[in-house]
């Protein structure tokens, strides 16, 4: 079970192109569909918590899912594998530089790669959003939020603090 | 992240000059991984090697790690009070928020035709066939290489 547990993140290092958001895809087929061992809403909540909390939130929430599952040796063991496929590619690339840097290969790749990024974003929106837009407040505090983002240019961490100002006073029990 | 990078190596410390600060952020983010673990890897392997590598790595790491743990302790054990309930709630339309915009901002990038036909592939494959995420990733980078290459063959032929 550890040993999968690494492995996992492992895998998921290797293909987690783009950093960030982007790693939302990859850890919801694998860890709540596949594996079962989160459920959506709970993703969520650890997502939220990485995003506040300084460091990259790929790391954190990595950290949180391994920490959450089997304590300090989880933690140590998701947030080592996250890193190792691409530590080792690193270490390859940086003898290769001037190769790499202006290899027409990788800039072909990256040409359906970035748009692709967006495309999985909008997915994991897409399929995370039924245990999310509950009533007609989601909606409308969905629009309101993305709004505060595109336009105001907002910091995502007072995003964050505003909507669970909001959120207590809204769902107030 | 990267501003402070910037300003720590290149201004500062001086470990690299601005130039190989930008060679090194194209390839840290050509690669998969978190960049801001790929950057430390890469300036650690260049002023000390393999170890240098692995105590940046470890350090840029370490915080988040200490943080995270503390915070998980306390979260699920308070996530069925009503209270608490109630914020995350509004927490996580804001999150689902915060993806999109990011899903956004990529997409905006890339609004020409070509970008806007990979994407709403990849939306369809994965969202509505179901297909894993992995699959499509490989079958989108093949597609970008594939194409660019049958240009070039084209445009070579015409000329």
């Amino acid at each position: 079970m550890l040993l999968r547990l690494f492995l996992t993140f492992v895998g998921i290092g290797a293909i987690a192109f783009g950093g960030g958001y982007a790693v939302l895809p990859l850890f919801e087929r694998i860890i709540v569909d596949q594996y079962e061992w989160f459920t959506r809403s709970e993703l969520l909540d650890m997502l939220a918590v990485s995003q506040v909390t300084p460091g990259p939130i790929a790391i954190n929430s990595a950290t949180f899912i391994g920490f959450t599952l089997f304590g300090v040796l989880g933690a140590f063991l998701t947030t080592v594998g996250v890193v190792t496929v691409p530590s080792i590619l690193i270490t390859i690339v940086s003898v290769y530089r001037e190769r790499f840097k202006n290899s027409k290969v990788v800039q072909a790749i990256f040409r359906g790669l970035r748009p692709a990024l967006a495309g999985l974003i909008f997915a994991s929106v897409y399929t995370l959003s039924p245990d999310v837009m509950v009533d007609q407040w989601s909606y409308i505090l969905f629009l309101i939020f993305v709004l505060l983002l595109v336009k105001f240019r907002l910091h995502p961490i007072l995003v964050i603090l505003l909507s669970a100002f909001l959120g207590l006073i809204i769902y107030w029990p | 992240m990267i501003p402070l990078f910037e300003r720590e190596f290149v201004k500062r410390y001086k470990y690299l000059s601005e130039d190989e600060f930008f060679d090194a952020l194209v390839i840290c983010q050509s690669l998969p991984g978190v960049i801001a673990v790929n950057f430390a890897v890469y300036i650690g392997l260049k002023l000390r090697g393999r170890f240098g590598a692995l105590v940046s790595a470890i350090g840029v790491a370490l915080p988040s790690f200490l943080i995270i743990m503390v915070i998980a302790t306390f979260l699920f054990r308070y996530i069925d009070n009503e209270y608490v309930a109630a914020v995350f709630k509004g927490v996580r339309v804001s999150v689902i928020a915060l993806v999109f915009t990011a899903g956004f901002r990529l997409f905006w990038r890339h609004r020409h035709l070509y970008g806007v036909f990979i994407a709403l592939m990849t939306f369809t494959l994965v969202a509505i066939a179901y297909v894993h995420p992995f699959y499509v990733i490989v079958m989108m980078g093949a597609y970008g290489y594939l194409t660019t290459k049958i240009r070039e063959v084209v445009s070579h032929d015409a000329s």
